[in-house]
């Protein structure tokens, strides 16, 4: 086996070749087919993306060169992996075992979750070495730490010790890196690696995917819902849609010229610069009227006092004032941290402010009890990230979509609620007849169609859109963000829409206010605050959205293994 | 750590000064002593002295600032019946119990979290199925029940282990056997539960990716992260043998302080009483800190 990898020399053909693979999963019903008749290979060194929506068979696909697939409800009906000349689906668990984490490697999208959170980063870096025999103890933790400090953590010596929970997102993401590339693998999969980071880290961790290719020569393996992400990486792609591949190409020519329907309504639902302006999704008529004011908003948090240090105070909002007319959409950005939600949970009323006032209508939000409480809540309603969380698993989506009814009993007589729920459903674009089903049947973008009918019941007039779309599909979040244009066109309603993501407040918002550590550090209309940003930090937040890989390509000549431009380091050297 | 410690001991000391209340007050409800100690043609006379001699014939609130203000001076009362020190006859007890409970528990969590894990490890096997009964009717059979057909079996029929008593190891074997069964059945069930999300989690993927061992993945990531629920079961189990196990103790006559206190209150021997509640309040204190310390040492989440 070692003789056959020596024989085949880098740049020779392609490491993994995947042919005719066919997965099904078994549920009570028929089996479902997740990946159908896939054929694809990665060739040596090169980065290959595969972008595909949720439910598209993507990270099937991969899990099952990694052996990751459980069966059941796993069921590989059919084909081959053949990586480096090995078949992978015939190796014993041993020879499996050789080659995970030796040969190829992982990382996912949530490295909280797939970090052991008992054990210190060092101890799991280090298990990489132990369970392949390549190094012991003093060697392997030594190991781990140059590893760190490759990845960029600052101050590995120490922070090795350290245990998943004392990092930040990004930095735990960089971990993950550290772990898969130990053993300097000929292939390396990420899974959505930067999916659940803010933009600005998202571009950090990138460069370091980049650079450690380029000095390691494997192949990376990048699946992705991303176009931007896909775009900036790839050097090709393979689109995948229910399962099957619908379309594979050199990346410039797939994103230039997409031949397959679905690849060219993705595309399009990429909100390209360009474009922006002939938006059909702002607002085209906003009344003078003002809903909301929301004046000198702080609110602060009390840290733990320990016995010498005293009270710490935190400030997660710090003096906002802002106000939002009828029709309006206020797009409200910032990196995790900011403050954004906060302020959405205070103006719900979720949370209580420690200053500050908010007038809706006029009327003090602050000061409303009792009936006149419900009446606001019922009047603004909120449309969370994680809809599944949102919701109740024990409720049905009928209930679920009637609920407010149950509580606002003027709004709608019970006898119509059927009638209701089917409309609001096919409003959404749900079918009536999904009623029936309970939240844990649905995809992700689905439950958040759901929780957007949920907040259409109760006839709102401001929806708070916190992080709404921001786990979904591109061509979901377009739909979605096109629904929520129509809904403002036809019902008028007025959005406060939070997000991290800068390219679809740009699409939306009429007007955009940035945050950073609880302060608006600006704030304008959505196209001059695109055309010329004028604090730092909404430059740096422009910046960091990824540019296509053709389009970098002048500035980043192919360097040779080992050889890194310091200004790259540099940047992969910042705290993610 | 030490002040965590400090807090939870003051926090104790209150709940345990509530408790020896309340049991002083209820064991003066069983009864008076006298009847029990003098024989049943005693004069009046004979009563009123034994009453006096030991502080009896005062009212019962002024026999509790009496008994308070001895605690002071740590002086926990006099045995009536084996007239010495109260206290000394509790702890003279409290280390059978407690070697019977250590044993038991500890044999039994190691069971079960090697049989848990197992069945965990290859849901719906034969192993898993077996494991499962198993521990389905060592949670259900009663203990009184399985103790004496114990006895009938293997001391009485087959004449192999004694009947009750304590001196060879032979007289250990029916004792920790049945206070096993409960906790065992318990644990296995509990570490069964756990072991099965812990293995459906993201980091044993990311394990598997690595390439670790599969046994490293069982026994090194899952387990690891499913001992903690264990521990909480286990502890509690713990607490219920270390208060003295009535029952077991009673049938195999083993010199415990779950005897002692059964033995105690039926002689009105109040001031026993009162100790033995002492003590093993003081033990199951000292034993909740030692799950509380052990949660923070096997999840570096929890600090104190």
């Amino acid at each position: 086996m070692k003789n056959a990898h020596d024989s085949i020399r880098k740049g020779e053909g392609p490491i993994l070749k995947i042919e005719g693979l066919t997965v099904d999963f078994l549920s009570n019903d028929a089996p479902v087919r997740a990946v159908d008749n896939v054929s694809f290979q990665v060739n040596r060194g090169e980065t290959l993306v595969i972008l595909g929506e949720s439910g598209s068979g993507k990270s099937v696909s991969t899990s099952t060169v990694m052996d990751l697939v459980d069966c059941p409800p796993g069921d590989i009906v059919g084909g081959s992996c053949l990586f480096d000349g090995i078949e992978l689906s015939r190796l014993d668990p041993e020879g499996r075992r050789n080659i995970n984490g030796r040969r190829i490697a992982m990382i996912f999208q949530d490295p909280l979750a797939y970090l052991n959170p008992v054990y210190t980063v060092g101890r799991q870096i280090a298990e990489v070495f132990e369970s392949h025999d390549a190094a012991q103890g003093a060697q392997a933790r030594a190991n781990a730490i140059e590893l760190l400090r490759r990845v960029g953590i600052p101050e590995p010596e120490s922070r090795v010790d350290f245990y998943p929970h004392q990092f930040s997102g990004g930095q735990r993401q960089r971990v993950m890196i550290a772990m898969a590339i130990a053993l300097k693998p000929d292939m390396l999969i990420a899974d959505e690696p930067t999916t659940a980071l803010d933009v600005s880290v998202q571009a950090q961790i990138l460069d370091l995917l980049r650079d450690l290719q380029r000095e390691t020569g494997m192949a990376l393996v990048m699946i992705t819902h991303d176009l931007e992400v896909a775009a900036s990486m790839a050097d090709r792609i393979i689109v995948m849609n229910g399962g099957k591949i619908v379309e594979s190409g050199l990346a410039q020519k797939v994103f230039d010229n997409p031949q397959h329907p679905y690849t060219r309504r993705l595309i399009a639902a990429l909100p390209h610069g360009e474009a922006a302006e002939a938006s059909h999704r702002r607002s085209t008529d906003i009344r003078g009227e003002t809903l909301l004011k929301v004046e000198h908003l702080t609110k602060e948090y009390v840290l733990a006092s320990g016995a010498f240090a005293g009270k710490r105070r935190f400030r997660a909002v710090d003096d906002v004032s802002f106000d939002v007319r009828k029709g309006e959409t206020l797009g409200i950005v910032g990196e995790s941290g900011s403050g954004k939600s906060s302020i959405a949970r205070i103006l719900l009323r979720l949370n209580e402010p420690s200053s500050g006032k908010a007038f809706y209508a006029g009327e003090n939000i602050f000061e409303m009890s009792g009936k006149r409480l419900v009446a606001f809540r019922r009047k603004v309603q909120m449309v969370f990230q994680d809809p599944y969380g949102s919701m109740n698993p024990r409720m049905n989506v009928r209930s679920i979509i009637s609920e407010p009814w149950a509580i606002h009993r003027d709004l709608l007589a019970r006898n119509r609620w059927k009638d209701r729920v089917a409309e609001l459903l096919e409003l959404v674009g749900l079918k009536p007849d999904h009623a029936e089903r309970y939240p844990h049947q649905f995809s992700g973008g689905q439950r958040q169609r759901i929780a957007i009918a949920r907040a259409l019941a109760s006839e709102p007039e401001l929806i708070v859109c916190d992080e709404a779309v921001s786990a979904l599909d591109v061509s979901i979040q377009a739909q979605v963000i096109d629904l929520l244009a129509d809904l403002r066109t036809r019902l008028g309603l007025s959005y406060i829409f939070i997000t991290h993501d800068l390219p679809i407040v740009r699409h939306f918002a009429d007007r955009i206010m940035v945050m950073k550590q609880g302060k608006i550090v600006e704030e304008g209309p959505t196209s001059a605050l695109f055309s010329a940003p004028q604090h730092d930090y909404t430059r740096s937040l422009l910046r960091a959205v990824p540019k296509p890989k053709w389009l970098m390509s002048t500035d980043a000549p192919s360097a040779a293994p080992g050889e890194l431009r310091p200004e790259r380091t540099r940047n992969g050297s910042m705290a993610g | 750590m030490f002040s965590y410690i400090g807090r939870r001991a003051s926090h104790s000391i209150l709940s345990v000064i509530g408790l020896l209340t309340l049991v002083f007050f209820l064991t003066r409800l069983t009864g008076d002593p006298s009847a029990l100690y003098l024989p049943l043609d005693a004069t009046a006379e004979a009563r009123s002295a034994f009453a006096r001699l030991n502080g009896l014939d005062q009212p019962i609130p002024w026999q509790f600032a009496e008994y308070l203000k001895d605690l002071l001076h740590l002086d926990f009362g006099q045995s009536l019946r084996q007239n010495r020190s109260a206290i000394e006859v509790a702890l003279q007890a409290f280390p059978e119990t407690l070697k019977l409970a250590l044993v038991a528990i500890t044999l039994s969590t190691a069971l079960a979290i090697l049989v848990g894990s197992l069945a965990a490890a290859r849901p719906g096997s034969l192993f898993d199925r077996i494991a499962s009964l198993a521990s389905l009717a060592g949670a259900s059979a009663p203990d009184f029940w399985v103790a004496i057909v114990g006895i009938l079996v293997f001391a009485v029929g087959l004449e192999v282990l004694p009947t009750s008593g304590t001196g060879t190891w032979a007289h250990w074997i029916m004792p920790i056997f049945v206070l096993m069964l409960r906790p065992f059945g318990l644990l296995v069930q509990v570490v069964r539960g756990t072991m099965l999300s812990a293995l459906a989690s993201p980091y044993i993927k990311t394990a598997r990716a690595k390439g670790v061992r599969r046994q490293k993945i069982i026994f090194g990531h899952a387990l690891r992260n499913s001992l903690l629920p264990v521990v909480t079961v286990a502890g509690d189990l713990a607490t219920g043998l270390v208060n003295g196990a009535v029952v077991v103790e009673t049938i195999f006559g083993w010199p415990g302080i779950g005897k002692l206190m059964i033995d105690s209150i039926i002689q009105r021997d109040f001031a026993v009483v009162q100790s033995t509640i002492l003590v093993t309040a003081t033990a199951i204190f000292i034993l909740n800190i030692a799950i509380d310390l052990l949660y923070a040492f096997l999840d570096p989440r929890i600090r104190y």
